[in-house]
């Protein structure tokens, strides 16, 4: 109990004197998960659009492994990403091994498939609601993407959120890749896995609570912006 | 173009190994305004979509007047239950003009001078899902006749409005009629049909039973089913 109150007061005070570290750290996770997440915003979007308005015949499949890779392990995807971006591997030539780049392409295959799977559930629906009157137009393959993306909106947001939920909290896979280095790599997550490891608790419950406000405040950052609970609208 | 005569050989629609429509043979001329009759389940909305080109076909053949493309450029429908596109009653009007190409503000504009023809010029930027059913009615009729069809296809648009609200909608259909829209309808409502149909086609068990001018439908129908079911008795 006693450590619960030092991580509260060391996390107040870190956050009143504007410690240049947490600074450091918030800023950095900040880039990170924004960056991944908009760039898996920018994938599983448009192919949950698809998927709801598209019939093929690996369809089904496809809507099933992309549920299945919701639960992808992250040290495992982490894992991956090490071998590929390693100097043996593949991409080893680009460097990228260590990098905040690195942390970004883990979580982005880490998050696609959850945005992706969510979004697909609301867009689906909303298919079904606009199918005949979109075909009944003659409306293009695209232009009834473009109108499932644009009228649900409001409920690809909170795929976007969870998605940003999943980036934010991640450590297995970015401490993999990104090697958890001081000024260099280290994220509010992988900083809280070091101060645990040393022992120092109330740092780490302090940081942890500087990481559930930080989430929170951008949850209530984008519900305003979006204006999803305002009345009469989506 | 000429879009019409629409003949309908031998057309049909099968699910799941039911017969919904056909076999149907039927030409459709471009003048005045066919009504639909028939109970429940007889396919009436089945046979409108088929015509419209949204159902698929399981045998037979649909030939318009003029190329399928073109004729489906020019053709509108207006459901039962009207879909309503989450955003304003504007944007809602002039979104098949956007899909044609056409810039926002000039497809606003028309939007905007539709949704005052159909009375909702008081609402434009209220979402369209918090009208009510005969506002909403009214809005599909406007996004359907914004484009300016040459058939409209409408199924059952009165279905569950009040006397005031039909009569409004059937006042925007005389008027679309009046300006050379083709109308072919479904309709449960014996009144409206009388009022508005210049010809009459009552399906039964997916089949039409009887297609006739509307007056002739009215004074004597040819068939026992068809009288039965202008009497009020059950037909099935």
């Amino acid at each position: 109990m006693s450590d619960l109150w030092a991580g509260l007061s060391q996390a107040f005070w870190l956050l009143v004197t504007l410690d240049a570290d947490l600074v450091e750290i918030t800023l950095r996770s900040l880039r990170v998960t924004l960056t991944a997440l908009v760039i898996a915003c920018a994938i599983a979007l448009p192919l949950a659009a698809f998927l709801a308005v598209r019939r093929f015949r690996a369809r089904r499949a496809t809507i099933a492994v992309l549920n299945a890779l919701m639960g992808l392990p992250p040290v495992v995807v982490g894992l991956i990403v090490y071998v590929f971006l390693s100097r043996a591997g593949p991409f080893g030539v680009f460097g990228l091994l260590f990098t905040p780049t690195a942390m970004i392409i883990a979580q982005v295959i880490i998050v696609v498939p959850l945005v992706a799977s969510i979004a697909h559930q609301s867009l689906r629906e909303l298919w079904s609601d606009y199918h005949d009157l979109l075909i009944s137009m003659n409306a293009t393959q695209m232009q009834r993407i473009k109108a499932l993306l644009w009228d649900g909106r409001r409920a690809l947001l909170t795929a976007a959120l969870a998605g940003f939920g999943r980036a934010i909290g991640e450590v297995g896979a970015i401490m993999v890749v990104g090697g958890n280095i001081d000024h260099a790599t280290r994220v509010l997550t992988t900083a809280i896995a070091l101060e645990t490891g040393k022992g120092e608790f109330a740092m780490a419950l302090g940081l942890g609570f500087v990481l559930i406000a930080l989430a929170i405040a951008v949850n209530l950052a984008i519900h305003w912006l979006g204006r999803t609970e305002s009345e009469g609208r989506w | 173009m000429q879009m019409f005569p629409l003949e309908a050989k031998g057309a049909r629609v099968r699910r799941r190994g039911k017969v919904l429509v056909g076999p149907v043979d039927l030409t459709l001329g471009g003048q005045g305004t066919s009504i639909i009759i028939g109970p429940n389940g007889a396919g009436k909305t089945t046979l409108l979509k088929m015509l419209h080109g949204i159902v698929r076909m399981n045998g037979g053949s649909l030939r318009w007047g003029c190329a399928l493309e073109e004729a489906q450029k020019h053709q509108a429908f207006v459901f039962q239950t009207p879909v309503m596109l989450r955003r304003s009653v504007i944007d809602n009007i002039a979104y098949p003009l956007r899909l044609t190409g056409s810039s926002r503000r000039q497809a606003r504009s028309r939007a905007a001078d539709w949704a005052g023809r159909v009375g909702l010029g008081e609402i434009l930027e209220r979402q369209a899902t918090m009208l009510s059913g005969g506002e909403r009615q009214k809005l599909a009729l406007a996004r359907a006749l914004v484009r300016e069809p040459q058939v409209l296809f409408l199924d059952e648009p009165c279905a569950a409005l009040d006397g005031r609200a039909t009569r409004e909608i059937e006042e925007i259909l005389a008027h679309a009629a009046g300006s050379g829209t083709r109308l072919i309808m479904s309709t449960h409502n014996m009144g409206q049909a009388r009022r508005l149909a210049d010809e009459v086609i009552f399906v039964l068990q997916g089949r039409i039973h009887e297609f006739s001018p509307a007056a002739e439908f009215f004074a004597g129908p040819k068939t026992a089913q068809a009288r039965a079911f202008l009497n009020g008795d059950i037909v099935e």
